[in-house]
């Protein structure tokens, strides 16, 4: 890799003097990839074929054998930056790519709406062309409008990763769900998964569906009528009404969270109704299959969407979860690194 | 001066259901005569200069219902000036200034001023829309009688429903003695809030809030049903969705004084645009689905639409350049709207070219009852050439118009605009 010949990076010197010695070195063109990729950025699981996302979650298995579990650090984005683009607040997914493009020995850069120049009048694409100009190879966005990543996708030569766009897509947290649900359950075709809660809402939704719909799910989406709307049918998934009627069924349930803060106006009665109607909690998970996978994309509301002794429970992955998002999102990192540098005429 | 011979065109005028080759005489800035080629009328005088229509069709200047042309108080977007330009550009000879400048034309020096502007600008023609309510706010009308009196053809409160049935009510019963049309965005402000696509599979998909077809569906019907009780005129402006169209179309059966308008990119573009999340596309009402474009088209076919309006929204790039639900609706549609026209209903074949051209010229200038449209004698000679053979391909950096925001941008188009005359003088050749 002709660009980290001689530079001395950040990550560099953080290790040397940090107590951990020995990064464990794997350069970008010795990526382990089993299947297909070719993507420069990465908007939504939509634009993504059965293939590619096998290799994402391929990939994430190697890491989590070559980090041993995510605990150890690579060498594999050595030399590049990626810029954490916050225009929405968020402390878990934005900690949990800080620590993927660290653990990977790339500089981080974290640009939180709260500290940015939008409240001076300067537009989102000149925002982003700034940060860009400094250098920056790979960007993260969390945005609450739906199209923004894909907006700045067309203004940057940088790689975008879309790290939540508004109610339209989060594809690394439909990853990571799909990859626990893999690794607990060894494959995704076959097994019937549903979504409960505010679908119309949700962009965790949508990602877990194009994802799961094409490896082959049966993906049934359950939730108050006013928030799962039925043209979404044409996704290819299956819309339920009643949690009770459907439970039986289900082999992994994905317990979404009521988005207070997305709403205009009421969609539901009361909270009360809602734990009622559609919380999972004793009673129901004694009515499921034994070997339930309860998954919850958090922050959870403890006594809404679960009772704190199901998401404490057996049957729960919930902290799973957090820890694939890690390498799920190293190995998106990777991979558009990876092309990024076939992209820039660097080593390839 | 202003004496021309437009010979060898094709003749097309929806007034007398024209479509021959004729040649045209002007004479005096008026129509002397429409005759078969070669003809030269006993009173002709000698060395009148030519103009050469072989190859071309040979229409009456277009008109456009609302055009919005943001002064004074919003000159970064449009101004007279340019927007004016912009419509010869696109083949308009006449044009209504939508009441949305600011602050807004809901007083007779407000409307007196843009008839200043445009004279001062010599291009077009311009007629000034008056305000329904003080500054669009739906709860006072506004003064319609001294916008009368300051030149106001119609009144409209641009893209602010009147809400209030109460005062929209008033406001027919009102305008009835000065014998002018409401001009009404039908929608109801609650279904539509925040939203900014059509509402349905796509929107779903994208997660992107919609506005239901039914916002613009159920103010159709309260207009509809205030007209008969008032007796009073309503414009439907841009229509856009299948139920309006079918209730505009019985209402105009059983007699009632109701019309309507589309724009021409609620022809050519579906909601499914929307999955390139470009702010160009985003315009009020949404780009509907494939079954209210095709709802659309048939209402041009059997006249329940008579007209169309480009719905000239201009707005300035770096209100445009943001997220998507933070970006004004609106497309600059002036310089576009005939090629769209044709690329949506003649090349297909939905529409003969006299039936495009009657819902550009005398379909719209008979909803205000305004004395242009038609190439009879006698007439201002405003004339518009196309060259229906040719295309062009939409450079926006190069509009007449100030601003840039379409989304037909670097797309190849069919039929070029050639000369525009405005009373038999030569305002635009290309």
């Amino acid at each position: 890799m002709a660009g980290q010949a001689g530079s001395v990076s950040r990550a560099d010197r953080l290790e040397v003097s940090g107590e951990r010695s020995g990064l464990r070195v794997m350069q970008l063109s010795e990526l382990p990839l089993s299947g297909p990729w070719g993507e420069r950025h990465l908007l939504g699981l939509e634009r993504l074929t059965a293939a590619q996302l096998t290799t994402v979650l391929d990939l994430a298995e190697e890491l989590e054998r070559a980090t041993a579990g995510g605990s150890e650090r690579l060498s594999t984005l050595k030399g590049l930056v990626v810029a954490n683009l916050f225009f929405e607040n968020s402390t878990r997914t934005r900690t949990s790519f800080s620590l993927a493009a660290r653990r990977l020995g790339a500089d981080t850069v974290d640009f939180s709406a709260s500290s940015s120049s939008l409240s001076k009048g300067e537009t989102f694409i000149d925002t982003a062309l700034t940060i860009e100009a400094m250098g920056v190879d790979l960007v993260v966005c969390r945005h609450k409008t739906p199209g923004a990543p894909h907006l700045l996708s067309r203004h940057l030569r940088a790689g975008v990763l879309n790290a939540g766009d508004g109610t339209h897509e989060h594809p690394t947290q439909g990853l990571l769900d799909i990859y626990t649900i893999r690794r607990h359950r060894g494959r995704i075709a076959g097994l019937t998964v549903a979504l409960v809660g505010d679908i119309r809402h949700s962009r965790v939704a949508r990602s877990n569906i194009h994802g799961l719909v094409k490896l082959g799910a049966r993906v049934i989406v359950c939730g108050p009528s006013t928030l799962v709307p039925t043209e979404i049918r044409q996704l290819g998934v299956e819309v339920a009404w009643n949690l009770d009627e459907i439970l039986p069924e289900v082999d992994c349930v994905n317990l979404l969270r009521v988005q207070f803060e997305r709403q205009r106006g009421a969609f539901f009665p009361s909270i009360a109704e809602y734990a009622e109607l559609f919380g999972m909690n004793a009673e129901r998970i004694r009515r499921a299959r034994k070997d339930l996978l309860v998954l919850a994309p958090g922050p959870i509301n403890r006594g809404v969407e679960l009772t704190p002794d199901v998401a404490d429970g057996p049957n729960s992955v919930i902290l799973d979860q957090v820890s694939n998002g890690l390498l799920i999102r190293m190995a998106c990192l990777s991979l558009l690194a990876r092309e990024r540098r076939a992209g820039s005429g660097g080593a390839a | 001066m202003s004496e021309v011979w437009i010979r060898g065109g094709r003749v097309l005028d929806p007034a007398s259901e024209t479509d021959a080759l004729a040649d045209v005489w002007v004479r005096g800035g008026r129509i002397a005569a429409v005759v078969a080629p070669g003809t030269v009328p006993a009173d002709a005088a000698p060395g009148v200069p030519v103009l050469d229509a072989a190859g071309l069709l040979v229409c009456p200047g277009f008109v456009d219902l609302h055009v919005s042309l943001r002064e004074p108080g919003c000159e970064e977007d449009e101004c007279v000036l340019t927007g004016t330009a912009a419509a010869l550009a696109g083949g308009f000879t006449t044009i209504c200034a939508q009441s949305d400048a600011s602050p807004v034309v809901d007083n007779r020096s407000a409307a007196e001023f843009i008839r200043l502007q445009a004279e001062r600008a010599r291009q077009c023609r311009v007629y000034p829309l008056g305000a329904v309510t003080k500054q669009h706010r739906g709860e006072e009308l506004a003064e319609i009688g001294q916008l009368v009196q300051g030149g106001a053809v119609g009144f409209s409160d641009a893209m602010h429903p009147v809400a209030n049935a109460e005062v929209m009510r008033r406001a027919l019963e009102y305008t009835r003695m000065f014998r002018r049309p409401v001009l009404h965005f039908a929608m109801v402000p609650e279904l539509a809030e925040q939203g900014v696509m059509h509402e349905g599979f796509q929107s779903t998909r994208l997660g992107l809030r919609g506005i239901p077809a039914a916002a613009q569906d159920i103010m159709t019907g309260r207009d509809i049903a205030l007209a008969e009780l008032t007796g009073g005129r309503v414009h439907l402006m841009c229509v856009s969705t299948r139920d309006s169209v079918a209730r505009i179309r019985q209402a105009r059966a059983t007699g009632l004084a109701v019309s309507c308008d589309v724009a021409p990119h609620h022809l050519l573009l579906t909601d499914e645009v929307m999955d390139r999340f470009d702010p160009m596309y985003k315009c009020n009402p949404p780009l509907r689905s494939r079954e209210h474009v095709d709802a659309l088209i048939a209402g041009l076919r059997d006249g329940t639409i008579s007209a169309i309006s480009a719905d000239h929204q201009p707005r300035a790039q770096e209100k445009k350049q943001v997220e998507l639900d933070q970006a004004p609706f609106g497309i600059c549609g002036l310089e576009t709207a005939l090629s769209v026209c044709v690329q949506a209903l003649i090349r297909p074949g939905h529409l003969t070219w006299l039936q495009l051209i009657a819902r550009l010229t005398k379909g719209p200038a008979d909803v205000l009852g305004l004395p242009c449209g038609t190439l009879e004698v006698g007439q201002a000679a405003d004339i518009t050439l196309i060259d229906p053979q040719a295309e062009w391909t939409v450079d926006a950096g190069r509009f007449a118009s100030r601003s840039r925001n379409t989304p037909f941008d670097g797309q190849t188009l069919p039929a070029v605009v050639k000369t525009v005359l405005v009373d038999g003088v030569v305002r635009l050749s290309r």
